[in-house]
C-alpha cells in the first residue's frame, strides 16, 4: 500500500527491526529481546509519572486561581457596596482575565488525564505480550527443534516488539503535549511570580494604585463591620447609649510624642 | 489481515476489506495532496472506523506482527502531510 497506512507501516517495521536486530548471535535474540521488553515497561511507568506530575502542577495552579477568583469576587462586592463602582469594575475585569485563563488550564488538565490513560493503557497492552512472549518461548523452545524454535521466537519477538514500538510513539506523543503544557505553566508562575495574581489584599513592593485602594477599602470595610458590629453590642446591651460615645469624643492631643520623644 | 491503529491496538480484519481500505487510504492521500483538511480528517475517520468495525480487536497476549499499521487516530493534518516530506511521526 503507498498510501498513508503503507508509509507508515514501512516506517514502523523499520524500527521494529532495528529494535530488534542488535542482537547479532542469534542465541541472544531471546534473552536480549525480552530485556529490551523490560526496559521498554520501564520507561513507559516513567512516562506514565512525568505526564502525573505535570498534571498535578496543573491543577495546583488551577486551584491557586480558583481561590484569586474568588478573592476578585470579594473584593467586588465590597467596592460596589461602598460606591466605589469604578473600583468594582477593576476588580471584576481581573476576575474574567482570570477565569479565561482558568478554564484553558483546565482543558489541559484534561488533556493531560487522556493521555494519562492511554499511556496506562498501552501500558496494560506491553505488560500481557511480555507475559505471553516469557510463557511462549517456553513452550516453542520445548517443542521445537533449535533452529525452528529461533524462528518462532523471533517471530513472537517481533510481535511484541511492534508494541513496544507502539508505546515507544503513544510515550512521543505524551511527552510533546506535557511540555507544550509545561511551557505554559512556566508562563502562569512567572506572571504569578511578576505579582499579577498576588494577593489584593496585601500591600507591598509594586503595587499599582488600584491595588492599594482595593487593600485600604477591604481594611476600612472591616473595620466598619467591627464597629457596626460594636455598635449593635452596646445597642442591646447597654441601658445608657449615648452616653458612652460622646464621652471620649475629644481625646487629648496626646499623637505628638509618639515619634518626637524618641527622636535623638 | 492484522491492522494495528497506532497506540490503540491490533485487529483482525478480513482480506476481502482491503480494497475498502486501500481507497480510503488513497482519499486520504489525495486530501493532503489537495491541502483540503475536512477532507482529509472525514476519510481519516473514515478508515479507522472501517478498521474497528469490521475487524475484531487481537486479545492482549496475542504476539502477532501487522501486515498494516495505521497512524495514531489523533493524527493532525500537519503530521499526515509530515508522513510524505521525510519527517515521519517515528524519529530514527
Amino acid at each position: 500500500m503507498p498510501g498513508i497506512a503503507g508509509r507508515f507501516s514501512t516506517v514502523v517495521k523499520a524500527k521494529v527491526s532495528k529494535l530488534l536486530d542488535k542482537a547479532e548471535d542469534p542465541a541472544e535474540t531471546l534473552d536480549y529481546s525480552y530485556q529490551k521488553q523490560l526496559e521498554s515497561l520501564q520507561n513507559v511507568k516513567k512516562g506514565i509519572a512525568d505526564v502525573v506530575t505535570a498534571k498535578k502542577r496543573l491543577q495546583m495552579q488551577s486551584d491557586k486561581l480558583e481561590q484569586q477568583v474568588v478573592k476578585l469576587d470579594t473584593q467586588a462586592r465590597q467596592a460596589l457596596a461602598a460606591g466605589q463602582e469604578d473600583l468594582a469594575r477593576t476588580a471584576l475585569e481581573r476576575k474574567t482575565g482570570l477565569q479565561n485563563e482558568l478554564q484553558s488550564l483546565d482543558t489541559q488538565v484534561a488533556q493531560l488525564e487522556e493521555q494519562q490513560q492511554k499511556l496506562t493503557d498501552s501500558e496494560k497492552k506491553l505488560q500481557a505480550k511480555i507475559e505471553a512472549f516469557r510463557t511462549k518461548k517456553e513452550v516453542i523452545k520445548a517443542q521445537y527443534s533449535a533452529a525452528e524454535a529461533q524462528v518462532r521466537i523471533s517471530e513472537a519477538a517481533t510481535g511484541v516488539g511492534e508494541q513496544m514500538a507502539d508505546v515507544g510513539l503513544a510515550m512521543q506523543r505524551a511527552v510533546d503535549k506535557t511540555e507544550n503544557m509545561k511551557a505554559r505553566a512556566d508562563a502562569v508562575s512567572e506572571l504569578e511570580a511578576a505579582g499579577t495574581f498576588e494577593d489584593l489584599t496585601q500591600l507591598g513592593d509594586g503595587k499599582d494604585d488600584i491595588d492599594r485602594q482595593l487593600a485600604q477599602l477591604t481594611t476600612t470595610s472591616q473595620v466598619d463591620d467591627e464597629l457596626a458590629k460594636m455598635k449593635a453590642e452596646l445597642g442591646t446591651g447597654g441601658a445608657e447609649p449615648p452616653a458612652q460615645i460622646d464621652a471620649p469624643a475629644e481625646p487629648a492631643p496626646e499623637s505628638a510624642p509618639a515619634d518626637g520623644g524618641q527622636s535623638a | 489481515m492484522i491492522v494495528r491503529i497506532a497506540t490503540e491496538g491490533q485487529y483482525e480484519l478480513d482480506d476481502a476489506r482491503s480494497d475498502e481500505l486501500n481507497d480510503l487510504d488513497n482519499k486520504c492521500v489525495e486530501a493532503v495532496e489537495a491541502g483540503d483538511e475536512s477532507a482529509f480528517q472525514s476519510a481519516y475517520e473514515q478508515l479507522l472506523d472501517l478498521v474497528r468495525s469490521a475487524g475484531t480487536e487481537l486479545g492482549e497476549d496475542e504476539l502477532t506482527e501487522s501486515q498494516l499499521i495505521l497512524p495514531p487516530p489523533d493524527l493532525s493534518f500537519e503530521e499526515a502531510g509530515e508522513q510524505f516530506t521525510g519527517d515521519g511521526l517515528i524519529p530514527d
